[in-house]
């Protein structure tokens, strides 16, 4: 029988699936991914961790009570860094500490440390570290991660062409067409496990889809054009979220397709409650363009969700209907 | 060119030394108060974490004193902290507030960068007045952390209560008028001489409380509603390893010369807690284990709402107390929180010590859990 490694539907899952997935599969482990976010695993992740973390993390929490009596190991890997000169996020550093004092009865956490902020780190030696979990010929794992790249760069190449995790994969020529019809452009930006979970934003993406949106996330834009407007920021930002989100913002004031902006934010996040509050003012300042918050947390509702949206919408196609004659600053 | 600071506990104490010593102009905003805080809580945005809040309030009330420099502390993650100047800046920009935001970034191991630094601001480059000035800064640091210590030790044990408390408030506002590294030193020895001469119970065994947690609440009497004073007086003998002094020393000036600080929290940590993940997360919780194994009868966190890394020693916390069987009390700590619930919880915890105490409840046994 092969090993079944665990990895919980949340956080980094969001944004590396393919790969470590594919990692592990090469490996010839069984990859069991938690189920999508539900009521239950967002109420234990509520009952178990403690009452200030963000809802993320509490829903990472749900995820790993789900999954730990189901397999050998969780990957729960330390994230430190995942690229040179940034950090994640003091919780996500903290993630597997939190987890194992916080839950009973877990299986092996394989928790190397993943931190590629020093130049000269090599993502292949936390990746041989992860592999030697499961497989002991380090050949093996060398070409299982040559393989999980190639898998997670063509994953990031749809992104940028306008595939958003959940789509049909099978339809994703679909998406890349509409993005160049003549639908309103909304830009939205937020952690992946924000804008991906469906559960925990509430259908936002298929909502504004369903409405005649087409959804421009920050991930869709590429990195040396986030890095060029990054790069003019007043201060390196030293989260790599922060960056992008910033470095896209910047793009998107200056781009005259995008007819509004929403930031979606976990309540509790630190991160999002700095580079949010960035963000509005670099729109603010530059531009006309519409911009909301959307805040997630435990509580939020539908409805509430559903009437913003709608404003928000009506509002944008007011506008464009009245471009012509309406001043920049209203 | 004037130039503020903001206020976190006894922080302005060696900076106004370090500003004297190298002639710079400044202004010292007025100490913590409920408009600074209710000024930063308006204008900051609403999950900024309380230091920034407060920050913000004291710069604008600096700018009616006539600051427009405001000098902070930088540095480059993981925590909010290092992105607090670029916030301040943009929020006071918005405001139309004309202060510049300096920050002494102090990130890499140098000390010519960090000379540079202060050379932008006083404008002359002299490394021996700026390497003397801060030589006496430090200087000044370590006994304004003793003084504090003495008064930690002293509380419980005087006969008449509220007598350390009165000369230290004194000490406090009076060294405002003093100038220069000697003439504050000079008051730090007057202090300490008055604070001896305070009458004690020399047999008295109380109960001892360290605290940790995020370091601007943890530090801050404002912030925190005098918890170190009012514990003190309650009869509990108080210690909290992070002091501001401290972090200056082995932050701005032992980083900036090369050196390295007091670690053995470090390695006391690493059972719980697998790397540096930013804030002081890592003196949270090797400090707990420390002062555990050193026989302390309680802990306790403070943090403020939100804060990311305490929020990660939070949940690591309720392992050490059961590993170590000492009670943990955590407070969480936001513009809203009042100040009657909050010190009944205190209460409540030194009663539950000193119960402890008195039962002579030892480690192995059961113990009560403290939630
Ligand atoms: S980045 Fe924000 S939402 Fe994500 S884990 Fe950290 S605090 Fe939570
Ligand atoms: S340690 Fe806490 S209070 Fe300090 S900057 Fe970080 S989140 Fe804010």
């Amino acid at each position: 029988m092969s090993i079944k490694v665990g990895i919980p539907r949340s956080l980094f899952y969001y944004q590396m699936y393919p790969l470590w997935q594919t990692f592990f599969e090469e490996l010839g482990a069984e990859v069991v991914v938690s189920e999508n976010t539900s009521k239950k695993i967002l109420d234990d992740g509520v009952r178990i961790c403690v009452d200030e973390a963000c809802l993320p993390v509490k829903l990472f929490h749900g995820h790993v009570i789900s999954l730990k009596d189901r397999v050998d190991y969780l990957f729960i890997p330390r994230m430190t860094s995942i690229s040179k000169g940034e950090y994640i996020c003091p919780k996500v550093g903290g993630l597997p500490d939190m987890i194992r004092s916080s839950i009973k009865g877990l299986p092996e956490i394989i928790d190397v440390e993943i931190n590629l902020r020093k130049s000269g780190s090599s993502e292949l030696e936390s990746a041989l570290d992860i592999g030697s979990y499961v497989c002991k010929d380090g050949r093996r794992i060398k070409r299982a991660y040559i393989k999980a790249l190639d898998k997670f760069n063509e994953y990031k190449a749809d992104v940028e062409r306008g595939f958003i995790p959940g789509d049909d994969i099978n339809r994703k020529r679909n998406i890349y067409v509409v993005k160049n019809s003549e639908l309103l452009n909304i830009a939205i930006i937020g952690h992946p496990y924000n804008l991906y979970d469906s559960y925990v934003n509430m259908n936002l993406i298929s909502k504004l889809r369903g409405d005649g949106i087409n959804i421009i996330t920050h991930e869709m834009v590429s990195e040396e054009i986030i890095n060029s407007y990054a790069d003019k920021l007043n201060k390196k930002v030293f989260w790599n979220f922060g960056r992008k989100a910033l470095g896209s913002v910047r793009h998107f004031v200056e781009r005259n397709d995008i007819k509004g902006i929403i930031f979606v934010v976990s309540f509790g996040c630190g991160i999002d409650a700095f580079i949010g509050d960035l963000a509005e003012r670099i729109v603010r300042r530059n531009s006309s363009i519409p911009f909301m918050f959307i805040s997630l947390d435990e509580h939020s509702g539908e409805a509430g969700l559903d009437t913003r949206l709608e404003a928000f919408t009506d509002m944008i196609r007011w506008r464009s209907k009245n471009e012509s004659n309406f001043s920049a600053h209203g | 060119m004037k130039v503020t600071f903001p206020h976190m506990g006894n922080t302005y104490i060696p900076v106004k030394a370090l500003l004297d010593e190298l002639g710079i102009e400044y202004v010292i905003p007025p100490f913590n108060n409920k408009k600074a805080l209710e000024l930063g809580t308006k204008y900051a945005p609403e999950m900024a974490c309380l230091p920034l809040k407060i920050n913000l309030g004291n710069f604008i009330q600096a700018h009616e004193l006539g600051a427009d420099l405001i000098l902070i502390s930088g540095g480059c993650g993981p925590c909010r902290f290092g992105y607090y100047g670029e916030m301040h800046r943009e929020i006071l920009k918005d405001l139309g507030f004309n202060m510049e935001v300096f920050t002494l970034d102090i990130s890499k191991k140098d000390i010519s960068g960090f000379l540079r630094n202060i050379k932008r601001i006083t404008g002359e480059f002299k490394p021996y007045k700026i390497l003397k000035a801060i030589k006496k800064t430090a200087e000044v640091s370590k006994q304004v952390d003793e003084l504090e210590r003495l008064s930690f030790k002293i509380r419980p044990r005087e006969i008449v209560k509220g007598s350390a408390d009165r000369i230290y408030k004194s000490f406090q506002n009076s060294v405002l008028n003093k100038k220069g590294a000697k003439e504050i030193k000079e008051l730090i020895d007057f202090t300490r001489k008055n604070l001896l001469d305070i009458e004690t119970d020399k047999s008295l065994d109380p109960i001892k409380i360290g605290i940790v947690g995020e370091i601007y609440t943890t530090n801050d009497p404002f912030t925190n509603f005098r918890i170190e004073s009012r514990l003190g007086n309650e009869g509990a003998e108080v210690m909290r390893p992070v002091t501001v002094s401290g972090w200056i020393i082995d932050h701005m000036i032992k980083k900036a010369l090369g050196l390295k600080g007091d670690e053995s929290y470090k390695e006391a940590a690493k059972p719980y807690l697998g790397a540096m993940i930013g804030g002081h997360t890592q003196e949270t919780i090797g400090n707990t284990v420390l002062l555990a194994k050193d026989g302390y009868d309680g802990i306790i966190q403070i943090l403020p709402l939100g804060c990311m890394p305490e929020i990660v020693s939070e949940s690591i916390l309720p392992s050490i107390e059961r590993d170590l069987n000492i009670p943990v009390l955590t407070l969480i700590i936001d513009e809203m929180t009042g100040e009657a619930g909050y010190l009944t919880r205190i209460e409540a915890f030194v009663d539950l010590l000193k119960r402890r105490k008195e039962e002579g409840l030892i480690a192995g046994k059961r113990m009560l859990s403290w939630n």
